[in-house]
Parts: C-alpha cells; sequence; structure tokens
C-alpha cells in the first residue's frame, strides 16, 4: 500500500513556543487519518506545514513520495483542504466560489462538474446565492466541496465540525464516510474531539503539547474489549465495598470525580448491570467509555482528580 | 500567471467597495463642472486679478483644457486614498477573511500570488486613471469647449496654444498613473503586514501624508531627503505643462521646459515600485501564515 504522506521529525518553533516537537507519522492510501490532540495540541500547525502554510524548523514531509519542498506544485494539485473555518468569498455565490478554486487548482471546470460538486455536498439549490447568506454549516460543506473540486488524491480536513450544530457534524461525518468508501479518496482529519474520530478514522494519531502519544489502527485502539464503565451511583463507598468483594474487583480501574471506573469487554455489561441490581447498590448513571477515551481524557484534562485502586 | 491575474481582478471588479472610488471621481468631477459651467466668470475673473492690469486675454480661458488641469492638481492628491483602498487590502482583505490560507494552498507559487495580485492592481489603478481622464478631460472639453490654455505658475504665466496642449495631458496622465502605482505598490507593501484592511490603508495614507510634509517643508535637513521621496516625485506630471521659450520669450510649441526632471522622477517612482513589490515578494515568501 502507497504512503501518501510521511512525515520525519517535523518541529516548529515560535520564539520561545515548541508547537510541534519531533513528529513523525504516515498516512497510508485509502486512510482516514484521525488527528487527535487538544487546542493548542500542534495539529493545526502540522496541517499547516503539509500545507506549505508555515515553514518548518526542521523535519522533512513527503507526499506522494515527494519531497514537500522540493515539489510544492505538483504535490497541491493533488490536495484538497479544509483550514479550520471553511473561508470563502463572502461577496460571491457558492457557484462562483467553486469555479474560482477550480480554476486555481489548476482545472477548467465545466457547469456540470460544479453543479455535480455542489449536489455531493447539498448545496446545489443553493448554487447561485451568495455565501455571506449561508449558515456555519453550509459554508462547510461548500468549503469541502471546493477541497474536492479537482478530484484531488488527498483530503485534509482541519477542525472540519468547528461551530456546527449536531446534524452538521452528522452531515460532515457522513461525507468524510462517502468520500472514504465510495470515492476511495485518502483524508486527513483532526480534531480536539474523540467521539469525532473515532465514527470516521481507519488509524489515529493522538499528540499533546506538539509530541506524539499514541499511534496506531483505530480498530485496535477502540477495542470494544478495553471498554471504561464509568458509575455514579448514590452511595460510591459502599458500592466500592461490595464491588471490591464481589468478583467484579479484578475489573476495577480508578475513581474519578465521585465516579467508579470499571475496566471490562462491552458484552459484559448487561451481566455487571444485574449484578449491582443484585448487590443493591442504587445505580445514577452507567456510561460505558472506550479504554482510548478514557486515556484521552487524562492527557488533555490534566487538572482531573484520578485516584487508582490497589487490588 | 493570467489565470491568477484574470481571477484577481474578477475578486476586484465583483467588490461593491471597489466603485466607490469610480463614484467619487465622478460625483467630485461633476460638481466642479457644474460650478464652473454656472459661475464660471467670477472663477476667471479670480484668477486674473493679480494680472488683469498688465495682461489683456482674448477669448475664453475657462474652457475644457483649465477645468481639466485644475481638476487634476485637487484629485491627484484624492486619488491615492482611492488607490490605497483596494492595494492595501489585497493581501491583508484576504487574511481578514480567512481566505489567505486556502490561496496559499494552491498548487502555485507564492511569488505569482503577489506579482498577480500586484497586476490586478495596477490595472484597477490605470482603469482609475482613465475614469478620471475621460471625465476631468473629455467631458470638461464636451461641456466647455477647447481653446489656448492659460496657467497661472507661482512666478510666471504660461500660455499654451490649443494644438500644444493635448498631447501634454496623455503624458501627464501617464505620469499621474505611474505616480499612483507607486502608491499601490506602497499600499501592497503595508497590506502583506496586517490582516485587516483599515490598518495598511491608514498606513499608507499616514506615509504619504508625512513625506508630502517632508517634501514641502524648506527646511535645510530635510532638503538633502526631499529627491529620495516618492512624493517628491509625485507631482512631476505638471512639468508637462511648463514650456520653453526662445530669446524672444515667445513659447517653442511642442517643448517641455525640463525633460530631464520627468525622466529622473519616473525613474524614482519605478525603482519605488520595484522595491515595494520585490520587498512584499520576499517577506511573503518567508512568511508564515497563521491567520
Amino acid at each position: 500500500m502507497q504512503q501518501i504522506v510521511q512525515v520525519k521529525g517535523l518541529s516548529k518553533q515560535f520564539k520561545n513556543l515548541t508547537a510541534v516537537n519531533d513528529l513523525s507519522f504516515s498516512v497510508n492510501e485509502g486512510d482516514v487519518y484521525g488527528f487527535l490532540g487538544q487546542n493548542g495540541a500542534g495539529k493545526s500547525t502540522s496541517i499547516r506545514m503539509m500545507l506549505t502554510l508555515i515553514e518548518p524548523t526542521s523535519g522533512q514531509i513527503e507526499l506522494f513520495g515527494m519531497d514537500l519542498a522540493r515539489n510544492r506544485r505538483e504535490i497541491l494539485r493533488n490536495v484538497g483542504a479544509v483550514i479550520e473555518k471553511p473561508d470563502v468569498y463572502k461577496y460571491l455565490s457558492a457557484y462562483e466560489n467553486l469555479e474560482l478554486f477550480a480554476r486555481l487548482s489548476g482545472i477548467k471546470p465545466t457547469k456540470k462538474l460544479l453543479m455535480d460538486q455542489l449536489e455531493m455536498v447539498g448545496l446545489a439549490a443553493r448554487a447561485n446565492d451568495r455565501v455571506k447568506t449561508f449558515s456555519q454549516g453550509m459554508k462547510q460543506r461548500l468549503g469541502i466541496g471546493i477541497a474536492l473540486v479537482h478530484n484531488p488524491q488527498l483530503i485534509v480536513l482541519d477542525e472540519p465540525t468547528n461551530g456546527l450544530d449536531p446534524q452538521g457534524i452528522a452531515d460532515i461525518r457522513n461525507l468524510i464516510l462517502h468520500l472514504s468508501r465510495d470515492l476511495k479518496k485518502t483524508i486527513v482529519v483532526s480534531s480536539h474531539l474523540l467521539s469525532e474520530i473515532e465514527q470516521v478514522a481507519t488509524r489515529v494519531l493522538i499528540i499533546d503539547k506538539g509530541r506524539k502519544l499514541v499511534e496506531g489502527n483505530a480498530a485496535e485502539l477502540f477495542d470494544p474489549a478495553q471498554t471504561i464503565v464509568e458509575l455514579q451511583t448514590m452511595d460510591n463507598a459502599f458500592a466500592l465495598e461490595q464491588l471490591k468483594a464481589s468478583p467484579w474487583s479484578t475489573y476495577l480501574q480508578a475513581q474519578r470525580n465521585s465516579a467508579i471506573l470499571l475496566k471490562l469487554n462491552r458484552t459484559e455489561i448487561p451481566a455487571l448491570h444485574t449484578a449491582l441490581a443484585a448487590m443493591q447498590i442504587q445505580l445514577l448513571s452507567l456510561q460505558p467509555r472506550h479504554s482510548l477515551e478514557d486515556y484521552f481524557l487524562q492527557i488533555t484534562s490534566g487538572n482531573q482528580h484520578v485516584d487508582t485502586y490497589t487490588n | 500567471m493570467w489565470t491568477l491575474t484574470q481571477i484577481e481582478l474578477y475578486k476586484i471588479f465583483r467588490r461593491p467597495r471597489t466603485y466607490i472610488a469610480f463614484i467619487a471621481i465622478a460625483a467630485l468631477i461633476t460638481i466642479i463642472q457644474f460650478g464652473l459651467k454656472v459661475d464660471g466668470k467670477s472663477y476667471a475673473d479670480f484668477l486674473m486679478k493679480d494680472i488683469g492690469g498688465t495682461m489683456e486675454i482674448d477669448g475664453n480661458i475657462i474652457n475644457g483644457y483649465l477645468i481639466c488641469y485644475i481638476m487634476l492638481q485637487l484629485l491627484l492628491v484624492h486619488v491615492p486614498l482611492l488607490v490605497a483602498l483596494i492595494a492595501a487590502d489585497m493581501i491583508s482583505g484576504e487574511a481578514n477573511m480567512g481566505t489567505l490560507r486556502l490561496l496559499i494552498s494552491k498548487p502555485f507559487s507564492r511569488t505569482e500570488l503577489l506579482l498577480a495580485k500586484f497586476f490586478a492592481s495596477t490595472v484597477y489603478t490605470l482603469l482609475l486613471l482613465v475614469w478620471l481622464a475621460i471625465l476631468a478631460l473629455f467631458l470638461s472639453m464636451w461641456i466647455f469647449g477647447t481653446g489656448d490654455m492659460f496657467l497661472m505658475k507661482s512666478s510666471y504665466v504660461v500660455l499654451l496654444s490649443e494644438n500644444d496642449v493635448f498631447w501634454r495631458y496623455a503624458g501627464a496622465f501617464v505620469f499621474a498613473a505611474l505616480a499612483m502605482v507607486t502608491v499601490a505598490a506602497l499600499g501592497f507593501f503595508l497590506s502583506i503586514f496586517a490582516e485587516n484592511s483599515i490598518g495598511p490603508i491608514v498606513a499608507t495614507m499616514s506615509v504619504i501624508v508625512f513625506f508630502t510634509i517632508l517634501s514641502t517643508l524648506n527646511i535645510p535637513i530635510f532638503n538633502a531627503l526631499k529627491p529620495y521621496l516618492f512624493t517628491t516625485h509625485m507631482i512631476s506630471w505638471k512639468e508637462f505643462f511648463d514650456i520653453q521659450v526662445n530669446d524672444a520669450n515667445e513659447a517653442i510649441v511642442g517643448s517641455i521646459q525640463n525633460p530631464q526632471k520627468i525622466v529622473n522622477s519616473a525613474l524614482v517612482l519605478i525603482v519605488h515600485i520595484f522595491g515595494f513589490v520585490g520587498g512584499s515578494i520576499w517577506i511573503f515568501n518567508k512568511k508564515d501564515v497563521l491567520s
């Protein structure tokens, strides 16, 4: 499988701030590569370096097997991007914006191509309306349409769901899945929300303070066997005592923010539910989460209080 | 490159802001023309009051040629603001809208992008001058007719015969275009440092006002600076209307009193244009786009 993106030892220093620190990763053809990290972790800086908006302090970026610094023009013909906000020319219509950016991407678009593109992102009916009348979700879809209009091999989406309502988020998610499954595009998508990445990514990279923390296949990282269940009860001390005395004690993980955490397979949740009832533990809530999410929360919210159990 | 320039022109002329300058020039010129049409005689009397006793003028001095000269003197001071409105917005406006990052991620170089933007703002500037020429010269010629051109300079009077005027206007407008392109280049240069349009527009006008004051101040310490300030040379279009005289103090038709001054001023302006655009390219190529 061809490596579409290969980043080696990438760093960016802004005066006293190290935004990206010795970052290396690779994206294979057909991947939906989730780039995950809290705000300010270095995701956008890394993506901007991949798009030549920011000059790296050190390191190397290869796209399609070519050095980005030396083959910029050739490489960027094959890349489409939405960078942070989907900003376009508000005084132009959706159709005019699409046409303009298609020409800037080096193609001479036909009316059919442009309308097909608008159809795909659900904006055909608003083709001739000025963008200043669009909602944030519509602008985001237009931004994706612009990123795709020249049929690039690689699509880079930086925080594509920022500022969207739940319906807008679902639309973007479905669009990403369509691009990946039906159009076989390679996609790099960044977010600070694990739940978004989880639903679309085939591979995931988590960065914090500009450094790589975890990289791997989403299927492994989001393994259902690694589910964390967060319990909130009427009396946590009593619940903890009961659980420690039961066979469930081996599943106990930690107590955080008045919640008891257990690590188990998702299929064991019904049995846990029954056991809690049998132990007369009055349950307020039972919330399953992936262990990756738990890990992500730990590294991205350093002020949370965490107690680890000694079994 | 051609495609990029076309797109930049398309963007300029799709923005309502672009037409402010054309409307402002049309409004100012028609108001002046209206005033002079209605009360031109009073203005002619005012012009002649200092020399009325020593000279007799036969014919109409308030003709299209003189009116165009008056308007150029008035308007070429203000046109830089209208030029800056677009040129100083070329990069900063894109940064402000957030479209700069999308532009830079497209398959062309930053140098190509900047040159296309500069060419587009130059076309806009030239069109503004053409518009000014149509209204100030041709419309005035149509409304007020033509004739010999009578000009009062600070210490002397210039009288140009009717058939010796038009080519001077052609030269003056070409020179004025060069001066305005210099302003565009300055606005363009300042535009790469900002992420909103107001800053570079105000900065461009501030530089022009500041340099103009230095250019006009007659203080010895500043005199050495004057030849290097572009504002000193922006008004050299007036040189087209100074004429050589023969030994009998008669005007030599088709002559310019100091053509070398025009050439020198043009060269200084061209050097400034290259300096501003070259500096923009050099700095912009190193700039991290964080907007």
